[in-house]
């Protein structure tokens, strides 16, 4: 059994976790092309190394970063995202979605 | 083949077949017309088919291990072509049809076995695809039939009907499903593209791809630079860091698949047997080992190692669906590395470099695709970068305009 640390629960088994993708800078949705839209959805640079991730505790619904090597699956930190983010983002209703309703 | 097996059965010498083994392994030359990467199903086929019907054979296959060691060696050797869209079932539509002639072909036995696959559906929503999938197969010219549970009863009696209390409530029957040897393939493409003058290089690694003003010019290797006309980038598991040489970012994420054997038991399974709400597939070898393979690994890892987690997972599956299995061992278990695209289609064709080819993203789609894809790309590579329309479809750049060939319900063990 492998055993992930949660920042909120402590050690767990990692089948008690999802993986949630890369942790990647989110261009801005309402400016961006739909080139620079779908490298950040579907590109990543997939490498062998350190990389940090999203994942989530799925019994407490709970959504951390860990840092974890891709290639001999050591997890080195996991921590709360609030290091990395202090805001959170912002998709309200687009136009489209609002005339419709109307 | 018959009369040469009746004239020497009946006489004392056997014919030494002098072309039997690879050619012994020459220097690097300094060119090539065409540089291979990776030597496994997919390079081989594609070197086999320029040389065959392109005449192209300044061709450098190159392989940091050995011939087809990598995922050609640790698939579970299925072949079919019930997909959900047009453009896949078409694609592997060929490729099945061009298997069932390989072993003519190659004068050698690639153990071709038309046994049929049979995928069982727990839920309406599923039963609802499996009619839409019986239909696209019909359509381009697959045989493929929805079965009931009577049927699926008289055509595998050793099945548990209601396993894990998900009763089954149909089967899609896809009478072309197969299996092969897949080292045989492999071993079948090399010697056929070597005879006719290709080069096959194995522990030659690719460390670097030199591009020049957008064009790719060269290759790196851990025996000498080589410079070339263009490259065919075929190396399954680790597409990304190939690519990334090339400055070329994917839309791929790698996972570990597991896959494992038991021990040999008398024939009771014809044909091939997968669950999507299981998450397992089982099929019997000729050598009456039963296979076992499920989804992906639930997070992306470069790495072959194994876990219990799966393993457990996968087993209780099977053993829902075979109870008597309980009572089997395990002989072997193994792992491959899986490039996942996001819609479960592979990419083929032109990269963001000139002259610079990808066969990749084949996830765990990849043994099935050989020779088509092989012919295909090779087909692409003598056409000096025109693609074909059978694989237009699968373009790199398909993720750019939002237009993905989206096979993830038609995968044999749902991921």
């Amino acid at each position: 059994m492998k055993l992930m640390t949660c920042p909120l629960n402590g050690p767990r088994n990692i089948t008690e976790f999802v993986y949630g993708g890369e942790v990647k800078e989110m261009p801005n949705h309402k400016a961006c092309s739909d080139k620079e839209w779908a490298d950040y959805v579907f590109y990543s640079d997939n490498t062998v190394k350190v990389i940090q991730e999203w994942w989530f505790h799925s019994p407490s619904g709970y959504w951390f970063i860990a840092e974890r090597h891709t290639a001999s699956d050591e997890i080195l930190r996991t921590y709360d995202p609030s290091e990395l983010y202090q805001d959170r983002v912002d998709f309200e209703q687009g136009e489209n979605l609002q005339e419709g309703r109307a | 083949m018959p009369f040469s097996l009746l004239k020497y059965g009946l006489s004392n010498d056997y014919p030494f077949e002098k072309d039997a083994d690879l050619p012994t392994p020459t220097e690097l030359k300094r060119h090539y017309d065409v540089v291979i990467i990776g030597g496994g199903g997919h390079g081989v086929a594609t070197a086999y088919y320029l040389a065959k019907y392109h005449g192209i054979t300044n061709v450098a296959i190159l392989e940091k291990g050995y011939l087809g060691g990598g995922n050609t060696a640790r698939n579970t050797a299925v072949i079919r072509s019930n997909y959900l869209t047009s453009e896949g079932v078409k694609f592997y539509k060929q490729s099945v049809d061009l298997f069932q002639g390989l072993s003519n072909e190659f004068d050698f036995n690639i153990m071709y076995s038309s046994r049929g696959q049979l995928t069982l559906a727990h839920t309406d929503a599923t039963v609802r695809s499996f009619r839409q999938r019986t239909e696209v197969n019909k359509h381009f010219g697959g045989k493929t039939e929805l079965i009931d549970p009577q049927q699926i009863k008289e055509l595998v009696p050793t099945l548990n009907m209601n396993p894990a209390d998900m009763p089954i409530l149909a089967g899609l029957w896809h009478i072309d499903g197969a299996t092969a040897r897949h080292d045989a393939v492999a071993w079948g493409y090399a010697k056929g593209a070597t005879q006719r003058g290709v080069e096959l290089h194995q522990l030659t690694e690719v460390t670097g791809v030199t591009v020049d003003h957008g064009k790719v010019v060269g290759v790196d290797t851990n025996r000498g630079k080589v410079s070339c006309g263009c490259v065919v980038q075929a190396v399954a598991g680790h597409s990304s860091i190939v690519a990334a040489m090339a400055g070329i970012k994917m839309p791929i994420t790698t996972y570990p698949l597991q896959a494992m054997v038991t021990q040999p038991v008398k024939p009771f399974l014809d044909p091939l047997v997968s669950s999507s709400a299981l998450h397992c597939y089982v099929q019997q070898t000729g050598r009456g080992e039963i296979v076992f393979g499920g989804g992906s690994d639930p997070y992306p890892l470069y790495n072959t190692r194994s876990t219990l987690d799966l393993k457990e997972s996968l087993l209780a599956s099977a053993v829902e669906m075979f109870p008597f299995m309980a009572n089997l061992k395990l002989m072997r278990q193994w792992a491959g590395i899986t490039d996942m695209t996001s819609d479960y289609s592979p990419i083929m064709g032109l990269s963001p470099v000139e002259n610079y080819y990808l066969d990749a993203g084949w996830g765990t789609w990849g043994f099935k695709a050989t020779p088509i894809c092989g012919k295909t790309m090779a087909e692409l590579v003598a056409n000096g970068g025109k693609v074909p329309d059978l694989i237009a479809p699968f373009a790199m750049d398909r993720f750019d305009v939002f237009r993905q060939v989206n096979e993830m319900g038609a995968t044999a063990a749902s991921h």
